[in-house]
């Protein structure tokens, strides 16, 4: 666990936080009902009775969710209760239509697991408390309406995995570095869509700090963090308020805050006076989830292989280094890519160089995701095979590169062919050119042989320059030194 | 054990209910008449006994059912927000929500 | 016909099926039978178009040559369930003007089955009574004895089935709520097992315990009604038992093993607990309760005598569950998406507590404010756990006592029915009056009220039937035999 690994101290304290995510479950239909869970309708016009609360209605289970929490345990190692309990979380709210949330408290569905990354060199560990399922509140819109709130329940019912961690990180750097990997990771495994403008991933961070080996520090949960970004620069702003607000001879009080990313600060939320107390209790209209051994067994005879194990693998089997597996699986696509790829050409390390470097290079450009690169995996094994039996240079495979990615062309060769980007291999060829470059330059031969190195530079310029860039370089060295001896 | 009337105004706020003066002093000493007769609670031991939450589960395991994942709920927008005291442009009005 | 209102379930089926009546004219008659006898206070809804367009459409059903059992009968539903074509208040203010956009499936299965809906039953503020006097919209009178209640929290069905409105009507009971009435007004009520019947479309009062039933003048009605009723709902209750629908109609007439013409109970066992027959139980009821049991006796049914040593303990322990759960299924009424909202408010917690406190009655606010503080933090184990233990001690002893008899039979309640008000000031006399249905409903059993005579002042007394769960054909057949030797259930109060 990190706790073991060096923690860095701000002013001489160390930070302490844990991170409660909620991840909303990418499930057709609602948790407890039938209403589509799609982002951005018309108000209300995706809750229907049950989710409005309506007299008279009850909810009924959604196989996919308890599928969907599956998974995500199988993923991080965590256990899968043969019986979870559903319970109620009460308290008034107008974006809660039944006056309570049903969650699950004293028996989650998902208990324990950790998640492994990777802060630099560093390997860090946080382990996981649980993860349990439960519904979405609505949204109260406070624009456009003088002195009321405008309530849409759309999202009400939608649901949510809270993904609970123990108070194991010690920095920004590393919540955010934990947070990024397991938004990779429920992307990875397809259990939410990973979208945190709209809000499929939030973030909620318990932060404190205290003096090292000294007890927890009293902690302030900063909510909804739905950007990296925001992640970082909320933790960096409450950590240095905390420790001044302690330097100062302050107590910190338990409380909730929201960062307001205008100012970059962090502000309480006005908390109501009665919020510790929610009287939950176990939900009397739903029997408790029994989730049987078979099941489980089939939900991970499904499961995809998962980022880590399948960077290790790419070491093992090709040879990579540490850093290009870790970055080639940043997503299925883009491992997938690697992998067809590297398999067709045979060269896994070019393919590597090439991935990381031209096609994130243009990726980043115009922002796209690994979907819309326009150059196939057959076509970049096709360019690198090409590069490796020597019919063309780096620099001509970039051209063809080009070529592909504007798709002005679609075949390796013929790009070849039509640009004439082919080298010359044929020596006699070559070494004709090399003689009439000598001749010509008689007094660089002479600086050179009078021991100056850089008139060799200069004569293969010359012998490029003369052969239009077709010659390869290396053969142009080997052949004009024999020649100077 | 016997309730004040602090605890009357504690519960009630939780509840969101609004007890006048003498409201509450009834219902402080008809809470606590009810409290008494459910003091012969303490005398049965209970250990070791599993909360019957749901009845059947006596005679057998009761489990939750659970439902294939499809969204065939209509909008029915209408008739659902035809009972409800403030709607503008399909919204739920309420007093002004402060975070 | 113009004594169609004298007609029990069955015999106007016939009467319909056989063209003596039609459905709409049936449907006119108790329409303008119920206008009649308003002041009794049964009725809190018609919709007289609707009824009798559903009577219209069940009369071409029956021209096409259809027959069902229940086919263009009228029926009325107690305002606990939720109605398309009907207002649904559950007896609150809160609710007043409510329009539910779905029927309960309850209303929707006797649809089907072809009964006509004539209108909505008064009953108790949320189901939460026992004598009809807790309902915003005015008491229920039993036409046994105007001045009396009707008993609750199904006072309005029960009335309009003993007067003679409606030939048979739905109910719920959470903790009595079908037998309780069902005894006071002298018909024939039963509640089946937790879960046999949906409680999709009910407004929820104790989801642990709410429980749908029909109410009718004879075990045979009742069968007609509940076979209809019954039977899983995957797709919209959770808690709904997955067990096929029975044809109770069937069941009270097949014969029992060794069963003979004089005795068709032969070798029937009913235990009689102890804890029902003590000194807790007035004299006259226990006088028409053991006079109903030496009938049974006659019928080839031996008695046993049984314990339910913890009857006592069951009213602190519903008590306790009951409010809790109702506390919370209360919470959704906030004036936000539906029903009462308080004129004036400073706030949105203002707005809350005004609308809340306004529209809630006293016996509603007392239940959610015992409810909220049996689960608040530091008393939750104290209360609701240990009274989920003990529920589930109270279950095991049923268990034990069914391993000696078949049926268990004592009184439905400690007395008949009291005046109207003479209760009101004192909730706790109320919860004492439910002793001896408060444990069948804990433990989720079916059971049931039979009329089994007369008591104080010519009230009518129950006998309460009490089976192992989904042996409600078995309890059905045992009030049905009874009711082939007597006529308690075929009295009707004078005047009606």
């Amino acid at each position: 666990m990190s706790t073991t690994h060096k923690s860095l101290l701000v002013h001489g304290y160390e930070v302490v936080i844990g991170f409660e995510t909620h991840t909303q479950l990418a499930t057709q239909s609602k948790i407890f009902s039938r209403a589509p869970t799609a982002f951005g309708a018309e108000p209300n016009t995706q809750a229907c009775a049950v989710d409005l609360a309506l007299p008279g209605t009850l909810p009924v289970m959604n196989k996919a969710a308890v599928e969907l929490a599956i998974r995500l345990g199988l993923a991080l190692g965590s256990h899968i209760a043969e019986q979870s309990v559903f319970a109620r979380k009460n308290y008034f709210y107008p974006d809660l239509p039944k006056g309570y949330q049903i969650s699950q408290f004293e028996i989650p569905v998902v208990q324990g697991g950790e998640v492994s990354f990777f802060l630099g060199d560093e390997k860090k560990t946080v382990r996981l408390v649980r993860a349990h399922l439960e519904e979405d509140a609505g949204k109260s819109l406070h624009e456009d309406f003088i002195g009321q709130s405008g309530i849409d329940l759309n999202r009400a019912g939608t649901p949510l995995l809270e993904i609970v961690t123990e108070p194991d990180m010690r920095s920004s750097a590393e919540a955010v570095a934990y947070a990024k990997e397991l938004h990779k990771i429920v992307t990875w495994i397809g259990i939410c869509d990973g979208n945190m403008q709209e809000g499929s991933f939030r973030c909620d961070a318990n932060v404190s700090v205290r003096k090292p080996g000294g007890a927890l520090g009293t902690r302030r949960e900063i909510k909804n963090l739905n950007s990296f970004k925001f992640m970082q620069q909320a933790i960096d702003f409450e950590v240095r308020w905390q420790i001044e607000q302690i330097e100062d001879g302050n107590k910190i009080q338990q409380a909730t805050v929201l960062f307001d990313p205008d100012t970059g600060e962090t502000r309480a939320m006005r908390t109501k006076e009665d919020a510790a107390d929610y009287r939950y209790f176990p939900d009397p209209d739903l029997p408790p989830l029994v989730i049987g051994r078979d099941w489980v067994e089939q939900v991970r005879a499904d499961m995809p292989e998962l980022p880590r194990a399948m960077a290790e693998r790419l070491v093992r089997d090709y040879g990579l280094p540490e850093y290009d597996a870790t970055t080639l699986t940043q997503s299925p696509a883009m491992a997938a890519y690697f992998e067809t790829a590297a398999k067709a050409s045979g060269q896994a390390k070019l393919v590597s160089n090439w991935i990381m470097g031209e096609v994130s290079r243009r990726l980043n450009a115009d922002e796209g995701g690994m979907a819309s690169v326009p150059v196939s995996a057959a076509q970049l094994a096709a360019l690198i095979a090409r590069i490796a039996d020597g019919t063309i240079s780096n620099n001509a495979a970039k051209q063809v590169f080009d070529a592909l990615w504007t798709v002005e062309g679609s075949d390796v060769d013929a790009i070849i062919e039509a640009k004439g980007l082919k080298q010359m291999n044929d020596s006699g060829a070559l070494e004709k050119i090399i003689d009439e470059v000598m001749a010509a330059n008689a007094d660089n031969v002479a600086q050179f042989r009078a021991g100056k190195e850089k008139a060799f530079n200069a004569l293969v310029g010359q012998v490029m320059k003369a052969s239009k860039g077709k010659a390869n370089p290396q053969q142009v060295n080997d052949v004009l030194r024999q020649k100077l001896q | 054990m016997s309730l004040t009337l602090s605890d009357i105004g504690r519960i009630a706020n939780l509840a969101r209910l609004e007890l006048t003066e003498p409201q509450s002093e009834r219902m402080l000493t008809q809470l606590n008449g009810f409290f008494d007769t459910v003091e012969q609670m303490n005398a049965v031991d209970t250990t070791g006994v599993e909360p019957l939450a749901h009845p059947t589960a006596v005679i057998d395991h009761v489990s939750l059912r659970l439902r294939p994942d499809v969204a065939s709920e209509p909008n029915n927008r209408e008739a659902n927000q035809k009972s409800a005291p403030a709607v503008e442009r399909g919204l739920f009005l309420v007093p002004k929500v402060i975070e | 016909m113009s004594e169609l209102h004298t007609l029990g379930v069955t015999e106007l089926a016939a009467a319909i099926a056989n063209k003596q009546t039609s459905s709409v004219e049936a449907a006119q008659h108790l329409l303008a039978r119920a206008k009649q006898f308003a002041s009794l206070g049964a009725y809190l809804a018609f919709n007289e178009e609707a009824t009798l367009a559903q009577a219209r459409a069940a009369d071409a059903r029956i021209a096409a040559g259809e027959r069902t059992p229940l086919l263009g009968v009228p029926l009325a539903h107690k305002d606990i369930f939720v109605t398309k074509d009907f207002p649904t208040t559950a007896g609150s203010k809160i609710l007043s003007g409510y329009q539910s956009p779905f029927d309960a499936t309850v209303v929707a299965h006797l649809a089907q089955a072809g009964a006509v809906s004539l209108g909505k039953l008064n009953c108790d503020e949320f189901a939460m009574g026992s004598g009809n006097d807790n309902s915003a919209f005015g008491p229920v009178h039993n036409p046994w004895d105007v001045t009396r209640v009707p008993g609750g929290s199904s006072g309005g069905s029960a009335t309009a089935v003993a007067a003679r409105l409606i030939p048979a009507a739905t109910g719920t009971d959470t903790g009595g709520s079908i037998r309780q009435p069902a005894s006071f007004t002298g018909i024939t009520g039963i509640k089946p097992t937790y879960g046999r019947c949906s409680r999709y479309g009910m407004v929820a009062f104790a989801s642990s315990l709410d429980q749908a039933g029909p109410m009718a003048r004879s075990a045979a009605d009742c069968a007609a009604l509940l076979t209809a009723m019954a039977g899983p709902d995957i797709d919209r209750d959770s808690t709904s038992l997955d067990h096929p629908a029975e044809d109770y109609s069937a069941a009270i007439n097949r014969p029992r093993e060794g069963a003979t013409a004089a005795q068709p109970l032969k070798g029937l066992r009913i235990g009689l607990p102890t804890e029902f027959f003590g000194a807790g139980c007035a004299p006259d009821v226990l006088v028409a309760v053991r006079g109903a049991l030496a009938e049974y006796e006659k019928l080839g049914a031996t008695l046993v005598d049984i314990s339910l040593p913890r009857t006592e303990l069951s009213i602190p322990v519903y008590y306790i569950i009951a409010p809790a759960e109702a506390s919370s299924n209360l919470s959704r009424f906030d004036g936000v998406k539906f029903g009462h909202r308080a004129a004036k408010y400073d706030d949105l917690l203002d707005m809350y507590k005004k609308s809340r406190s306004e529209a809630f009655g006293p016996e509603v606010q007392r239940r959610i404010m015992i409810g909220t503080y049996v689960l608040s933090h530091g008393y939750y184990d104290a209360y609701y756990l240990k009274a989920q233990q003990i529920r589930r001690l109270i279950a095991q002893d049923f268990q034990s006592a069914f391993e000696r008899c078949d049926l268990i039979a004592g009184p439905v309640a400690p007395t008949v029915a009291w005046k109207i008000g003479e209760k009101s000031d004192d909730p706790l006399a109320n919860y004492l009056a439910d002793i001896y249905t408060l444990s069948t409903s804990l433990a989720g059993l079916p059971g049931m009220s039979v009329p089994a005579g007369f008591g104080a002042g010519g009230m009518p007394v129950g006998l309460q039937l009490v089976g192992n769960y989904f042996k409600e054909g078995e309890l059905l057949q045992a009030a049905h035999a009874f009711q082939q030797a007597t006529d308690w259930h075929t009295r009707s109060p004078s005047g009606f």
